[in-house]
């Protein structure tokens, strides 16, 4: 007990970090099989971190899966690997073989090539290997679906969410219990907004792709976003070549689908002082959620993350 | 919206941000954070409300505000001009609809303060949703329609508003654009209000009047109320008091979550804390058990910690080793919580089935989950007109006062000292769904005195002397299925190796014991508690119990499961198919049930739930009895 001129006023961060830490511990300590879903942005970057934290001095009791799509940016595998390494976790690539074998991609296969690679490749790599609860990145201030959406969502054995039959979540009490077959995705960042990762990534130095940094890269347009060109993969137009620009990404997915921003910002604070002042969402920057006012929804129903 | 440039807020973007990023990184850093909710009945603006405030703190961005105008136009309730809901209700049933339907968290920040609002449903339908929201905030709006003043539902939310603890109440009575912005109509709405609030409890709220749609008072002070003094609903939100350190200031409390193991060298024990301040050095106590130990270290990634407050989630070292587990609640030593297996609560029921008094569901407090029972209710309360009304059970969003009894005592403490302690979610064993949630007031007497007297002679002496294990042979079927005649073979066999058994059937419990009950849902439901506490001082007293009852409820089998020690539950499924056991119909029940002259007969008119895992499953068209009794023995006496 502490006189009342004596308390310690924590600051909203360190509030929201203790309340994902409790939520991490919840999932260990009430499901069988839990895995951490792995996409090696600025998201996963700050779980990651949490979870490193919440188990410490254990290592995180669970491994984590990245579901690959091949087209990531190689700054993005290099990375992956660099932090399995220092966590001591173990790593789960999953690719869909079928998308494997049908050579599966953005540019010739336009909305399948999400369908395929990242619904499916992750309702089957979470049925292979049993897991029955996945930690997810997604914040409650990306998009209005997901304000919708409890911190333990339930999906039903075919991964089905059902926005309209939520359980209720009161205080900190989480029901962890399903029936076999049923899974929870869990997300424990849900009350963090965009600025709130970005600081905590600068405060606690946590390491992230160089890609959200600005600089001189290989780019070319596409449906109004600006694209960097990453390997040979990419069809230019006869006689294309790209242009460099000074560019960074807010968000980042398979290179071919992420739009980037042309931008001067080299350090944190500068990424920080350039997304205080735009005029635009992150989201933006993705192709996906374009399609139609509800297709976030619909494709979270469907087993999408 | 006509006027929507004139009404630009005064929230600009911080200028410090273009000036000085560090600088505003740093303030931005130490900004204290306030939940809220909206509430209310239904279509008197939250959503609405919602919207403008994220629109007027420049938390839309342009893709996003060119959505909503598109949006708008398509499936918005205000014609040409902009709906604000539609930036809160994200899902497409929502958009259709025009209303609510889930809580949904939207976050935006000022200089000073960062907030999370969840903007709650107004149907009577989602109130569970409602209280999801509710739950977390530290202030609650509640809107009024200025047209139709104080509703039934205004009532519900102010209801629970007041028993989820949450003590800043803000009454913001809206749409007063619709009412020629009068005064008196403004006032006569707060005096009505205020009458309602005194006679529930609520000390204290602050009314004000408002535009949603309009924007009027919101962030900027409206030209069209010059009589009203007081704050804008911003200004309000950004300087009212929170009494963040509350729980710091009382005695130290930590549920136990999880075991920190990751050697032989270390053993931690981490959790949130719920209440107080933790130091090392400190005397614990660990409850229930009252175990005493001193804190050797506060362990984080980022160093070990000299003092760690409530709302903190850390991990703790013992100076000695003892037995502590997640579930546990850590406590300073001289001022432990207190620890019962009976209570009053408020519960609010939440789901479409209604309560089922008497039957088994888990009850998730702090970390522990146990399996409780709920007594039928003391009272239901009208929220309308709070009068106690005599109540068989709750239905979907009843509130009602009731005793309930865990199967093992648990440390708590009240919910109006310790959210954390004092709050619990009720769980259907079957469904697995969150049906309730609910709020201790205090243990009753009789389990804080009833103390169990620590017998001389133990349990384990009890069965040394008779050189076995006690056990519970659970056999549950279909009324013909076979039940007893293994029952029987089984015994004998088990006789025959000098174990000392003892058979429980329907005819030496339903003769005696339990005479007082018939077949009703409740009344098979007490048959079974009973047969199971008997079975339970029976294997205290070191036997091996064998019970033969149809026990068609997987709750029921799964409480008495629970009642017993780990391991000693063996449930035995006859496994016969309902039209060979109709075949056979030994007794002739399954012909009266047929005709109508027996009611409630299992697989007729009242449902079997087969074992999903039983210890043992015997096909009884595949076997003999002789057969299956044999398989029995090998299966525990291997
Ligand atoms: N004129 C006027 N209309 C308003 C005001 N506030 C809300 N409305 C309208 O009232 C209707 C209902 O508003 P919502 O914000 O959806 O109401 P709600 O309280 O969120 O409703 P539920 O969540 O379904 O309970 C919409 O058509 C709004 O545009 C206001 O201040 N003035
Ligand atoms: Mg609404």
């Amino acid at each position: 007990m502490v006189a009342a001129d004596e308390t310690v006023k924590l600051t909203h961060l360190q509030r929201l970090e203790a309340e994902s830490i409790h939520i991490m511990r919840e999932v260990v300590a009430e499901t069988e099989k839990p895995v951490m879903l792995y996409s090696v942005g600025k998201d996963s970057a700050v779980m990651l971190h949490l979870a490193r934290k919440a188990f410490y001095p254990s290592p995180p009791p669970f491994p984590l899966l990245h579901v690959d799509t091949t087209w990531k940016f190689k700054a993005m595998y290099e990375l992956r690997d660099r932090m399995a390494r220092e966590s001591g976790m173990e790593l789960i690539v999953y690719q869909n073989p079928e998308a494997v074998a049908k050579g599966i991609n953005p540019f010739d296969h336009g909305a399948l090539h999400t369908d395929m690679w990242k619904t499916e490749g992750l309702k089957q790599a979470l049925d292979k290997y049993g897991f029955d609860a996945a930690f997810g990145g997604a914040r409650r201030d990306e998009e209005k679906s997901r304000a919708k959406e409890r911190i333990f969502s339930f999906r039903s054995a075919n991964h089905r969410w059902d926005p309209k039959n939520q359980r209720p979540e009161l205080w900190n009490l989480y029901n962890a219990r399903k029936a076999k077959g049923e899974s929870i995705r869990v997300f424990p960042i849900s009350n963090w907004t965009e600025l709130d990762i970005w600081q905590y990534i600068h405060l606690e130095n946590i390491p992230i792709v160089p890609l959200y940094f600005a600089n001189e890269r290989p780019t070319v347009q596409r449906n109004g976003l600006t694209i960097m060109v990453d390997d040979d993969r990419f069809p230019l137009n006869p006689g294309e070549v790209p242009e460099m620009k000074s560019i960074r990404f807010r968000t980042l997915g398979c290179y071919p689908l992420t739009g980037a921003v042309e931008s001067y910002a080299k350090t944190l604070p500068e990424v920080i002082q350039e997304m205080l002042l735009t005029t635009t969402s992150e989201r933006q920057g993705r192709a996906i959620d374009h399609d139609q006012a509800a297709s976030m929804e619909k494709k979270k129903q469907e087993g999408y993350f | 919206m006509t006027d929507m440039k004139a009404q630009e807020s005064s929230y600009k973007t911080d200028e410090l941000i273009a000036r000085d990023i560090d600088a505003y990184l740093l303030k931005h850093q130490h900004k204290s954070l306030l939940r809220f909710i909206t509430c209310g009945s239904v279509d008197d603006g939250k959503s609405t409300l919602i919207g403008r405030l994220l629109y007027d703190s420049k938390m839309i961005f342009e893709d996003q505000l060119a959505a909503l105008e598109a949006d708008s136009k398509r499936v918005g309730t205000q014609g040409q001009n902009i709906d604000f809901a539609l930036l809160v209700d994200g899902l497409a049933a929502e958009r259709e609809q025009g209303i609510t339907i889930d809580v949904a968290y939207r976050f935006f920040s000022t200089e000073n303060r960062k907030f999370i609002v969840a903007d709650t449903p107004g149907h009577e339908q989602y109130t569970r949703n409602m209280i999801t929201g509710a739950s977390t905030a530290d202030l609650a709006v509640i809107l009024i329609d200025a047209r139709k003043g104080v509703l039934t539902q205004t009532r519900r939310h102010s209801y629970l508003v007041n028993l989820i603890g949450i003590r800043n109440v803000v009454l913001a009575v809206n749409k007063m654009d619709l009412v020629g912005y009068d005064q008196d109509k403004y006032e006569e709405i707060v005096a009505d209000y205020a009458k309602f609030a005194e006679s529930i409890g609520i000390k204290a709220f602050t009314p004000m009047p408002i535009s949603g749609f309009m924007g009027d008072n919101i962030t900027t002070k409206s030209a069209n109320m010059p009589w009203y003094q007081g704050p804008t609903l911003m200004a309000h939100l950004e300087t009212v008091e929170l009494d963040v350190a509350a729980d710091q200031v009382r005695p130290f409390r930590m549920p136990v979550q999880w075991v920190n193991r990751p050697n032989l060298d270390f053993r931690g024990f981490s959790g949130l804390i719920a209440s107080g301040v933790v130091k090392p050095g400190d005397a614990v106590r660990v409850l229930p058990s009252g175990k005493t130990s001193t804190v050797t270290r506060i362990v984080t990634l980022d160093g070990d910690l000299q003092q760690a407050v409530a709302g903190q989630s850390i991990t703790l070292c013992f100076a000695d080793e003892i037995d502590c587990s997640r579930g546990d609640v850590i406590t300073l030593a001289d001022a432990p919580v207190q620890v019962a297996d009976q209570f009053e609560a408020t519960i609010v029921w939440m789901a479409d089935e209604a309560l089922t008094p008497g039957r088994a569901y888990w009850l998730k407090i702090g970390t522990q989950t146990v399996s409780a029972s709920i007594h039928a209710p003391k009272y239901q309360v009208n929220v309308n007109t709070l009068e106690h009304m005599a109540a068989k059970t709750l239905e979907l969003n009843a509130i009602g006062v009731t005793n309930i009894a865990t199967d093992r005592p648990i440390p708590f403490e009240a919910y109006e000292q310790n959210r954390t302690l004092g709050g619990f979610i009720v769980i259907d064993k079957m469904t697995n769904a969150t049906v309730g949630a609910g709020m201790i007031h205090f243990a009753l007497r009789r389990s804080q005195n009833v103390h169990w007297q620590a017998l001389d002679t133990s349990r384990e002496t009890h069965a040394n002397l008779k050189n076995q294990k006690p056990a519970v042979l659970w056999f549950t079927g279909l009324s013909g299925a076979g039940k007893s005649t293994i029952a029987n073979l089984v015994e004998k066999k088990l006789v025959r190796m000098n174990r000392h058994t003892f058979l429980l059937d329907g005819d030496n419990v339903r003769h005696g014991l339990n005479k007082d009950l018939g077949f009703t849902e409740a009344d098979r439901i007490e048959n079974i508690r009973r047969v199971g506490e008997v079975a339970k001082l029976m294997t205290d007293a070191g036997l091996i119990v064998i019970t033969a009852f149809i026990s068609p409820f997987r709750s029921e089998r799964e409480m008495v499961r629970q009642m017993m020690q780990p391991g000693e539950f063996v449930e035995i499924f006859i496994d016969t198919k309902l039209a060979d056991a109709e075949a056979r119909d030994v007794k002739g029940l399954y012909k009266k049930a047929r005709a109508g002259e027996l009611k409630n007969f299992t697989g007729i008119d009242s449902p079997y739930e087969a074992p999903e895992n039983p210890e043992i499953q015997i096909d009884t068209s595949k076997i003999t009895p002789e057969q299956a009794a044999d398989l029995i023995i090998e299966r525990l006496i291997p």
